[in-house]
């Protein structure tokens, strides 16, 4: 039986190159955003490239108000059904420091929106005995620095909320694995001063679904961040709080 | 929009040029950007077609997206940014595929409507933009959409036209029917020029495309391999993996002994008799592509790429075109010989009906005086450069190759008045007139 996909943020370059990849391997895909003309295009292009059904939905991580059409349209939906998380937002930390107000927008964006869908999808994939929940978090989540801390802080809540929630539904036989890419190359790292070995969406994409595949529970993206954030979590507190990284 | 200030080049990587670039992921941000500067895809043109130097530029590579597709009659709709080679991969297990494709699958839709490329089936087939049905141009208020029927000097003077009508935003193609699971090639291998020339005029297959032995003198002089391919159903054969080259090669690797050796052996790869093969559709259009970032193999000062289209007439021309490249010792494996057809759809079109003749040099200090003594030769014999590959071609020559360039130049100067759009290939043949 076939899986559908439903892809949180599907307007971000990631969640893009994600929705074709499942797309190219029959997969469907519900895109799920606030821009319905560039859900709609990303959705006829997953047509065209093998799924069979992709359709636009709205949904707006600030708005919980609004996810009940969503997850009606997954439940008239047969066969296994699971969860991609592409939501988030890093306004610059000086905007932040200058209007703390943004704070509730980033938490709700990275972390309180996808966990209140995700709360109210598990029972779903519980029923049907399968389906897996990919998370979108980020390596800023497993350390809090000068630079993005507010975004950090967010991603972390969200890597801690998806370890329980794999904790809850791998005893139903669902899953959920937690994703931290790096420097991605997308709209939000373009032109940003201090990016190194960025990975292309493509490439970030083809690795949530090998994970998928292999059931994994944490991966970074590309690999190789698993050694600088490894370096990274251990410099001691004394000497982290002194650095500008 | 976030700009990013790149030092950006062409496929030949001869020319360098820092542009602050954009790069838009949705429809709408687009509109913003439409009076920035101009369009740049997968930059596959080889000399300076899409550098705008100090200036900005606008990268369409992530509006790739094909937003419709009628599988009665073809039509396809798609985004500027596309890729060639993707849109072939999608669709022709479907049974379609572009009704031309150029040499390269990397290149973007938008690429192939700006510079009306042409195909290994250009002499039955003509070229992309007679296959282009509509096409949005992104304006400050927003897509305006034209067609031959509303537009149409509008419409001709944006395919070929180098994107100075405006940045493409998405383009309407007919797609050409075609069980297309492989393709059926036969290569033959041809003795002399005379033999070359006889046998891709007396080709009949769909894709004909001749390999020139550019290092071959004497009697061996246009010597090569003429590939003929038909498409068709079966299964599909295993395609290799792509490789990267991982760093600039020396400057040795493509020596004059070097490519003389190549050229021995891939000329000998061929049976005396010929050979009959089934590839995949990839493997044939698109050669070069499962190497990715070849043009590093030229070292890091690049290479140029010489091409010209002489009259159907003017074979001891294009002999002695020839002639000039194998003496010099300077011509690289890669070098392509074509019957053209007279399709075209634009006034700054490159094909005539004739024969084409592409050539890769390493960018070596004699490459450059050799090229202009080549581009004098075209001129002379009233042939064309192809804008795509130019980098060293100078303004003077430009209107006996290219007589409609008053009427494009008006119809541009209306659509962007400001000169908003103009790279550095359009200032340095001063296509617009002088600056």
């Amino acid at each position: 039986m076939s899986t559908t996909w439903i892809i949180l943020g599907g307007s971000s370059a990631m969640a893009r190159a994600f929705a074709r990849a499942v797309a190219r391997q029959g997969g469907s895909v519900l895109l799920a955003g606030r821009d319905m003309d560039d859900l709609a295009a990303t959705a006829a292009d997953c047509r065209l490239r093998g799924a069979p059904l992709a359709e636009a939905v709205a949904f707006d991580a600030r708005d919980p108000s609004g996810f009940g059409p969503i997850l009606e349209r997954l439940a008239a939906l047969e066969g296994e059904v699971s969860a991609a998380v592409f939501t988030g937002s890093m306004p610059p930390q000086a905007e932040i420091d200058a209007d703390p107000a943004l704070i509730e927008g980033v938490l709700a964006d990275s972390f309180t929106g996808p966990a209140r869908f995700l709360q109210a999808l598990a029972p779903m994939i519980e029923d049907r005995g399968r389906g897996t929940v990919v998370g979108v978090g980020s390596v800023a989540g497993d350390r809090g620095r000068l630079g993005n801390y507010v975004y950090g802080a967010a991603k972390a809540a969200f890597h801690t909320y998806l370890a329980g929630l794999r904790n809850r539904l791998g005893r139903s036989g669902g899953h959920v694995v937690t994703v931290k890419p790096g420097f991605v190359d997308t709209a939000m790292t373009w032109g940003l001063p201090g990016m190194f070995l960025v990975a292309a969406p493509d490439a970030v994409a083809a690795s949530i679904l090998r994970a998928v595949r292999r059931r994994r529970n944490v991966i970074y993206t590309p690999g190789f961040w698993l050694l600088i954030m490894l370096i990274i979590r251990h410099v001691p507190e004394p000497i982290f709080k002194k650095l500008k990284i | 929009m976030r700009w990013k200030t790149a030092e950006i080049s062409g496929w030949g990587r001869a020319i360098r040029a820092r542009t602050d670039l954009a790069r838009p992921e949705r429809q709408r941000d687009l509109a913003a950007l439409a009076a920035e500067g101009p369009a740049c895809g997968m930059r596959r043109s080889y000399g300076d077609a899409a550098l705008n130097a100090g200036g900005r530029a606008v990268e369409m590579t992530r509006l790739d997206r094909m937003l419709s597709f009628d599988a009665e009659t073809g039509l396809l709709e798609v985004e500027a940014g596309a890729r060639i080679g993707e849109i072939a991969a999608a669709l022709a297990p479907g049974g379609w595929l572009p009704a031309v494709m150029p040499g390269t699958g990397f290149a973007t839709v938008g690429g192939c409507i700006g510079m009306d490329v042409h195909g290994k089936n250009h002499h039955g087939d003509g070229s992309f933009g007679q296959h282009v049905a509509a096409l949005t141009l992104a304006t400050p208020d927003g897509p305006r959409r034209i067609t031959p029927r509303t537009e149409p000097e509008l419409f001709r003077a944006t395919i070929g036209g180098l994107g100075q009508t405006g940045i493409i935003a998405s383009a309407e193609l007919q797609l050409t029917p075609k069980a297309s699971d492989v393709i059926m090639v036969t290569e033959r291998r041809v003795e002399d020029f005379d033999e070359h020339v006889a046998t891709l005029e007396a080709a009949q297959a769909t894709y004909v495309v001749g390999w020139i032995d550019a290092t071959a003198r004497g009697r061996s002089l246009g010597r090569g391999i003429v590939e003929e391919g038909e498409t068709g159903r079966g299964l599909v054969p295993k395609r290799g993996k792509a490789r990267r080259v991982p760093l600039d090669a020396p400057g040795w690797a493509l020596s004059a002994p070097v490519v003389r050796v190549f050229n021995e052996l891939y000329y000998l790869r061929v049976p005396a008799a010929g050979r009959t093969l089934v590839k995949p559709i990839g493997d044939f259009f698109f050669p070069l592509d499962r190497i990715h970032d070849w043009n590093r193999l030229y070292g890091k000062r690049g290479f140029h790429q010489f091409q010209c289209v002489l009259p159907l007439g003017c074979l001891a021309e294009l002999r002695a075109i020839v002639e000039a490249v194998a003496t010099s010792g300077l011509a690289s494996p890669l070098a392509v010989l074509k019957r053209m057809g007279p399709g075209r759809a634009g006034h700054l079109s490159f094909p005539m009906e004739g024969w084409t003749l592409a050539v890769d040099f390493p960018n070596r200090t004699a490459a450059a005086p050799l090229i202009r003594r080549l581009i004098g030769k075209t001129v002379e014999a009233g042939g064309r450069i192809y804008f795509a590959k130019d980098s060293l071609a100078d303004p003077a020559q430009m209107a006996a190759m290219y007589p409609e360039l008053d009427d494009w130049r008006r119809i541009v100067d209306a659509a962007d008045p400001e000169r908003r759009m103009t790279t550095d290939l359009v200032r340095r043949l001063a296509l617009r007139g002088a600056a």
